[in-house]
């Protein structure tokens, strides 16, 4: 068992707890928060060792991983305090919300050789794993175009409260929400080189963005959309769908099941047929040890702990694939204050 | 208490769907009205079912309020409520922040305040009294009609079990009891851990449900373990996700189910007449009738 510790207890840090704790590769010696009521709750009921001090944890329990749920401004420091204690880190995403400081611990954590994940679970959900294999067998040939999508009914009223409303804190659609499209992104075709047309714009939130839209630029012939909106709540949880198109055909994929249009089939190969292919995440989940709001949430955890005891392999998702992500986070927010580029509608 | 054989789900009602958003979406246009929700239940009602299995979603309020005015036309009609309705806690968690969405939820705004002055004392002694009042909270829109039986959703059973607060389950138990005069139910992604986790907390024969499927979908600790805690008889078990969202096809899938002869019931969620009455025959047909004297006993 790996002596495992977790600071951070909000919404996720809770759901990772009970996931870590019903590992059978996590041995939880300590949770750490701030909020005393839950730790009260937590040490007498859920019977784990709880510390409002992070470093006073981290010294006392001298674990060998630690979780990092925490809001997105504290991750930085805490990921470098856990790095230099010698630990394994996962931390939430987005890793940092200062793509420098990012990959300063990307290094740090390469250089010490340890062994580093970010929670963009959406690489560990069985549709998105299947797409990417379909994509190295190369089904569609080259691909010209990828959209991102994320919606969901996170903000839809005009009030804040949380670390979600406030921008210095990493709260925003573009942090919260966007950055998985963009790190699904980066999964499936790599990181894009420029962006343009970033759009971010306010519907409820006095603070922040509750919508994000961007045109990609990858190489040449390659470009891509990504579409973003917390305050839809016309879906009933988030929402995440990537649509690409390559010379023979199209994908479209989300949570439970991919479509895939084939052009010609003997350039496709993988049993698929021209026209339309259905693939459901019924058949293509492999199963978990402990399932709490989706396969991904213990699929990640599990890899975390695979990786650790074969460290021969890196992650599927390390600091330096969640930099990328906050580099291409970093550049739309840039874009979108920059008015250079437009060109004006003409009179005739 | 015997638990009836078929109970009718209500996932097709508000859009959930494992296997296509499409569908889904479909399901959530068409019961965008809570009269088609009657409509349909009214059907599942005349095919002979006697159970409507929902979460305490703000909508099925209005289906409460009607089978309450309407007592004739459901005459024998039961409610297994499932609580909470995970999604208006996590959004509000989201939204407001842990302590700001609990507040939000419980109606007693000073038994609240009372509850967390004074911070990690309080707490300690008062997670019983929160947790009464939680379910007290979801039960109001069921006030009047019969539940014989009240489930733990999956979100929060398993939360919770993950969490190793085993006592909670007793605490919701007790309180189900003695206040409701029916049975606790746990809904469960994770059947084996739970029923070690609540025989351990001195809850016997436990009323579980859980996904129960030919493919074994979403059972974790997997199939062969569920095969044979089903046949020990440790638990009364309730099968749902039988068809997989629609993996795999209707007979084949009740003939799995049936097979395991000590689950007790099967839960089931259909739009249309001839689903509703396609399935339930199965279910009958499928069924050996010793297995229901067993399920009656």
């Amino acid at each position: 068992m790996i002596r495992a510790v977790l600071v951070g207890l909000g919404k996720m840090g809770l759901s990772h707890q009970a996931l870590i704790n019903a590992s059978p590769d996590f041995d939880l010696v300590g949770v750490c928060d701030k909020t005393e009521y839950l730790l009260g709750i937590l040490s007498k009921y859920a019977k784990v060792t709880t510390y409002t001090d992070y470093a006073k944890m981290l010294a006392k329990e001298k674990p060998e991983a630690v979780f990092i749920a925490t809001p997105s401004k504290f991750h930085s420091d805490m990921v470098r305090a856990a790095l230099d204690a010698g630990c394994h880190v996962f931390c939430e995403k987005p890793l940092t919300l200062n793509p420098s400081d990012g990959l300063r611990l990307a290094e740090l954590a390469e250089q010490k050789g340890l062994v580093n994940q970010v929670g963009y679970h959406f690489r560990f959900v069985a549709t998105f794993q299947e797409a990417k294999r379909l994509l190295n067998l190369n089904v569609l040939g080259p691909v010209h175009h990828i959209r991102a999508e994320a919606y969901g009914p996170v903000v839809l009223r005009p009030k804040g409260g949380t670390w979600r409303s406030e921008k210095s804190e990493g709260g925003g659609c573009l942090y919260d929400y966007a950055s998985h499209a963009i790190d699904l992104v980066d999964y499936l075709v790599g990181k894009p080189q420029a962006v343009g047309g970033a759009i971010m714009n306010s519907l409820f939130s006095r603070d922040v963005e509750d919508e994000v839209y961007s045109t990609l630029y990858f190489g040449p012939g390659m470009t891509g959309q990504l579409a973003v909106n917390w305050s839809d709540e016309s879906y009933r949880k988030m929402y995440t769908k990537i649509t690409l198109w390559g010379q023979n055909g199209r994908m479209d994929v989300n949570r439970q099941e991919i479509q895939i249009y084939i052009r010609d089939k003997a350039k496709a190969g993988d049993g698929l047929v021209e026209g339309w292919n259905m693939r459901y995440t019924t058949s293509l989940t492999e199963p978990v040890w402990y399932y709490l709001r989706g396969e991904e949430y213990s699929a990640q955890i599990a890899h975390f702990a695979e990786t650790i005891k074969d460290r021969s392999k890196v992650t599927g998702s390390t600091f330096r694939s969640a930099v990328d992500v906050d580099l291409v986070i970093d550049a739309m927010v840039r874009n979108a204050t920059d008015a250079s580029g437009l060109t004006p509608i003409g009179t005739k | 208490m015997a638990l009836e054989r078929i109970l009718f789900g209500d996932n097709q009602f508000f859009g959930v769907n494992h296997m296509s958003e499409e569908k889904a979406r479909a399901q959530s246009i068409r019961f965008r009205d809570t009269e088609e929700i009657i409509h349909v239940l009214k059907i599942a009602y005349d095919e002979g079912i006697r159970v409507f299995m929902c979460t305490t979603h703000d909508r099925i309020e209005e289906v409460c309020d009607y089978v309450r005015a309407h007592q004739d036309r459901f005459a024998n009609l039961q409610f297994y409520p499932c609580m909470p309705y995970a999604h208006k806690y996590a959004n509000a968690v989201t939204d407001l922040g842990m302590l700001g969405a609990l507040k939000s939820f419980l109606p007693e705004e000073n038994k609240i305040a009372s509850l967390f002055r004074g911070g990690m004392s309080v707490a300690r002694r008062d997670i019983e009294g929160m947790l009464t009042l939680f379910v007290d909270a979801e039960m109001k829109m069921f006030r009047g009609l019969e539940t014989p039986v009240i489930f733990l959703q999956n979100v929060f059973t398993d939360l919770i079990l993950g969490l190793g607060m085993h006592d909670v389950f007793r605490m919701f138990a007790d309180h189900v009891r003695s206040k409701y005069k029916a049975e606790p139910g746990f809904i469960t992604m994770n059947t084996p851990m739970l029923l070690d986790s609540l025989e351990g907390s001195g809850l016997k024969n436990p009323i579980i449900c859980s996904d129960i499927n030919k493919l074994g979908f979403r059972m974790c600790g997997g199939m062969k373990k569920y095969e044979e805690l089903i046949a020990s008889g440790r638990f009364q078990p309730i099968a749902m996700s039988v068809l997989a969202s629609g993996a795999i096809p209707p007979r084949e899938a009740i003939e799995y189910v049936c097979a395991q002869q000590k689950i007790k019931s099967i839960v089931f969620g259909a739009s249309s007449r001839a689903n509703i009455h396609q399935t339930k025959s199965l279910i009958e047909e499928l069924t050996r009738t010793e297995d229901i004297a067993v399920g009656v006993a």
